[in-house]
């Protein structure tokens, strides 16, 4: 198990490689530059820019000093906060950005293996047919529409809650985004344990736990949970990418300083090093979990453990 | 009053006829009831039934009376003070009725603690007892198995453990030795019959099995298609059965003289169709790749077949049996040794081998539905391999050529447009066959063909296979565990174990004087139909050994017997006798 975990660490890094070289080249592949304005810089002054951030110099040569940095953590500096490194940008959006995905991710998983276990148990039942409704309602509306509703609702009609991140200081204000961005996952993984957690039930070692007059509550937690729980266990992976992808959008609607506002921003500002930085610390997050994903996956299936 | 009383009991199902029709019998405290019949006979539904087990689509009318109370219709948690506590099951398949996620420890604790009969602490030293009890080996480790670590049998005491855990009134077995060898399945009858008596339990087996019950059944019910069609005392209904189906059913249960095939015309003495010197097949080890450790799956194997000849080849499960059938067909890579057929080496994987070779080999196999492509229909399952090797001759008259193989397999002609899962089994296996014989083979190499079908759907396709055989000198290699329908085939039998030779021997000469102790202990194993004999108590051999470590000297001396030290320290030779050949040290001094 853990050469396995060894192993993956090691094909990470040819992929993370892989990802800085595409990313490096699309943002150089674009046009436009975080120095262009309405009215044009005298040449001199251009030509002192390009030499102050090395855009002189040949792409080959820019990669290598780009890539020198990240390996010592240094993501270069940012083109328009001029007194922050891309680093300490990042490094300061995260923990809100943290917080908001982990809330989000732990709030899909949550609810959303109860309501499909409970409508497993009630296949076909009203409620189930209800939950599954609404289930594919969430998969179908998309978080930026989902998200201006909710503050329409609940921050402009009814005033429960804060319409955005300066409103408030109380930690309420988490609340609306982090629905907002788990809601979607919520329907996915209710409606994945469902189909799971049916198929799991209609299995022989089921019917032998029946056999044994264990109560549907044991039979459940003790028998049916865990092997159910391999097709989300899968699927963790994506959501993880689903919910950082949603953090863009949400923290941009809800006016949260987090990376993913960052990111939207450095990609409107045109600051290039900041959007480059984010992606590769997205992706270096994205292997991260979804090797944790694998590892946990060993654990939940005994026999691909003993392999 | 009785133990269990089934009155009136019927089973439907929305838009079938009824699985079940008004069964009526009793168990009484502690005796033993037989339930047999062939498949769909209604046997599974009549457990299921009991235990509440049945569908909730299923149409239940009658009653299921338990020690006075009426059990049907009842709701789960009052059923469930009855399951565990008053009676237990154990399924057919060990396999999928053990939850493979979930450590065997775990399994039985829970069960001990969901129903009060034992504490937290107590918990692990019960299970661990009751372990003990059905004989598990190295009980402190299995506890914490998994069930894919364990082998057949083991998985099969597992499943008694749990269900006598509670000291149940009534224990049910649903087919429960069907899915073992036929070794492992004389030790697990052989543990119910003592564990029945020692916890005076009450046991309804479960089974098609007719040598079963003589040994194991006091009392026996004859199900067919949902009627009960014969009641009585055992060893009367073996001696003077009423109804015809019964009578068939024992017919072809005692067919031991049915066919001594030695005595036709032996073909052996002719030029071989395949001769095989020397041969040894292994698979590469997973997480053994670095240190090149193989699994000898064949070693040193020598055999030939001659044209209309009949080979059988026996063994337990992972004596090599299938290894050297998919080494033949090239679909394993042979290690050494050497094969030819008709007279042209035979070598490399079956895509390097030229048509003319590929087309004489051909196989038939165990799952009859599951061996045939689902998307396509049977005219195109039958002439699929002359696209390959007469793509000419198949496109100008290819319904002629499907109209020829389904008279010759006994199939009727409108079946050609069904899809497989619109067949029966002996249908799928039918279809199966003509598949093969289409292209004019030499040797039909059937995998365990007959084991998945029903009686006298298997003695129809034994049938088939021999006429064809007759007409048309087609040779056979046959594997199989069973030895009843090897006797009913087979001219020579070919025996392995561990991957080895043991025994080569004409049919007849093999069941009467076996010469190596493993075809003896392979041949007390047989439960035989007549309660008369009774049990032949088998010496217990215990599990078979890892092909990984397999054992010094001859493989089979940690179970055999009459092993002498010579046996540990050296292979035997195979020596040849007057009908049979044989790999033992003392096959010659043995009266087995």
């Amino acid at each position: 198990m853990l050469r396995f975990a060894l192993l993956r660490l090691l094909w990470a890094i040819p992929t993370l490689l892989l990802v800085i070289v595409l990313a490096f080249l699309m943002v150089h592949a674009a046009p436009g530059g975080p120095f262009d304005a309405e009215r044009a810089l005298p040449p001199e002054i251009e030509a002192n820019i390009a030499r102050a951030y090395h855009l002189d110099e040949a792409l080959p040569q820019q990669f290598a000093r780009y890539l020198g940095g990240v390996l010592r953590g240094d993501f270069g500096p940012s083109y328009r906060y001029r007194d922050y490194s891309v680093s300490e940008l990042i490094g300061n959006a995260i923990p809100v950005s943290m917080k908001l995905g982990a809330l989000a991710m732990a709030l899909a998983v949550l609810v959303g293996i109860s309501l499909g276990t409970l409508a497993a148990l009630r296949q076909n039942s009203a409620l189930d047919r209800l939950m599954m409704g609404l289930a594919m309602t969430g998969i179908s509306i998309p978080v930026f529409v989902i998200a201006p509703l909710f503050i329409l609702f609940f921050a402009v009609k009814l005033q429960w809650l804060p319409a955005s991140w300066s409103g408030s200081t109380s930690a309420w204000r988490l609340l609306l985004p982090v629905v907002a961005l788990a809601l979607p996952q919520i329907a996915y993984i209710a409606r994945l344990t469902r189909a799971s957690m049916i198929e799991v039930l209609g299995s022989d070692f089921i019917r032998t736990a029946r056999a044994q007059g264990l109560g549907t509550a044991a039979i459940i937690r003790y028998h049916a949970m865990k092997p159910a729980m391999l097709p989300v266990l899968s699927y963790m992976g994506p959501a993880i990418a689903a919910i950082l992808t949603g953090s863009v959008v949400v923290e941009e609607i809800f006016g949260i300083p987090g990376v993913g506002q960052f990111f939207v921003r450095g990609a409107l500002n045109r600051d290039y090093t900041l959007v480059l930085g984010i992606v590769i610390f997205y992706a270096a997050l994205v292997i991260l979990l979804n090797l944790i994903v694998d590892v946990l996956y060993g654990f939940l299936d005994p026999r691909i453990r003993h392999r | 009053m009785s133990l269990l009383e089934i009155s009136g009991l019927s089973i439907s199902y929305p838009g079938s006829a009824a699985v079940l029709d008004r069964l009526s019998f009793v168990i009484e405290k502690g005796e033993s009831l037989g339930l047999v019949g062939e498949s769909g006979s209604g046997k599974t539904q009549t457990a299921l039934a009991i235990m509440g087990l049945l569908p909730t689509n299923a149409r239940v009318a009658g009653g299921v009376v338990f020690d006075g109370t009426e059990l049907l219709g009842q709701p789960e948690r009052m059923l469930n003070l009855y399951r565990t506590r008053r009676m237990g099951i154990v399924f057919q398949d060990p396999m999928s009725a053990l939850n493979p996620y979930v450590r065997i420890g775990a399994q039985l604790n829970r069960i001990l603690l969901e129903h009060g009969l034992a504490s937290d602490d107590e918990a692990d030293s019960r299970s661990l007892e009751m372990l003990r009890l059905v004989g598990l080996p190295d009980v402190e480790r299995q506890f914490r198995s998994y069930p894919h670590q364990l082998s057949g049998g083991m998985r099969q005491r597992v499943m008694i453990a749990a269900a006598l855990i509670g000291k149940p009134d009534l224990l049910i077995a649903d087919e429960p030795t069907t899915a073992l060898d036929v070794t492992v399945q004389a030790q697990i009858l052989g543990l119910l019959r003592g564990l029945r008596h020692e916890f005076n339990t009450a046991l309804l087996l479960i089974t098609h099995d007719l040598g079963v019950v003589a040994g194991n059944c006091e009392r026996m019910i004859v199900l067919k298609d949902g009627k009960l069609i014969e009641e009585g005392m055992t060893p009367q209904i073996f001696a003077e059965p009423v109804h015809p189906v019964t009578r068939a059913m024992l017919a072809a249960a005692r067919r031991s003289d049915f066919l001594a095939r030695s005595h036709e015309r032996t073909p052996k003495d002719q030029t071989p169709v395949l001769e095989i010197e020397g041969l040894a097949v292994s698979y590469a080890v997973p997480g053994e790749r670095r240190s090149r450790k193989r699994l000898p799956a064949v070693q040193q194997l020598t055999m030939t077949i001659a044209p209309g000849e009949t080979v059988a080849l026996v063994g337990e499960s992972g004596s090599g049996k299938t290894s050297l059938a998919r080494a033949i067909v090239g679909l394993l890579p042979v290690q050494s040794g050497s094969m030819v057929l008709l007279g042209k080496p035979l070598t490399g994987r079956v895509e390097s081998r030229p048509n003319a070779l590929r087309r004489a080999v051909q196989m038939v196999f165990q799952d009859p539905v599951g061996s045939l492509n689902p998307a396509m229909r049977v005219d195109d399952i039958i002439t699929e391999p002359l696209t390959v090797h007469e793509p000419d001759k198949i496109k100008a008259n290819k319904d002629e050529v499907v109209a020829a193989m389904l008279r010759r397999v006994g199939l009727d002609d409108a079946l050609k447009k069904r899809f497989p899962h619109e067949l029966s089994g002996g249908q799928a296996q039918r279809v199966a066959i003509a598949r093969a014989l289409v292209l004019k083979p030499k040797i039909l190499i059937c995998d365990e063909a007959v084991a998945a079908l029903d009686g006298s759907i298997r003695q129809d396709i034994l049938e088939l296979l021999r006429a064809e055989q007759q007409q048309s000198g087609l040779s056979l290699l046959f594997i199989t565990h069973d030895l009843t329908t090897v006797r009913q085939i087979s001219h020579r039998v070919l025996v392995m174990y561990l991957g080895r030779l043991c025994e080569l021997a004409d049919t007849e000469s093999l069941f009467m004087r076996p010469k190596h102790p493993y075809t003896k202990a392979l041949l007390d194993a047989v439960p035989i139909a007549d309660p008369a004999i009774g049990i032949i108590v088998a010496s217990d051999l215990g599990e078979a050994p890892s092909m990984l470590q397999p054992p010094s000297g001859c493989a089979f001396h940690p179970r055999c017997p009459y092993s002498i030290s010579r046996c540990s320290e050296e292979l035997p030779e195979l020596q040849d006798f007057k009908k049979s050949s044989a790999a033992c040290h003392r096959a010659a001094e043995l009266a087995l």
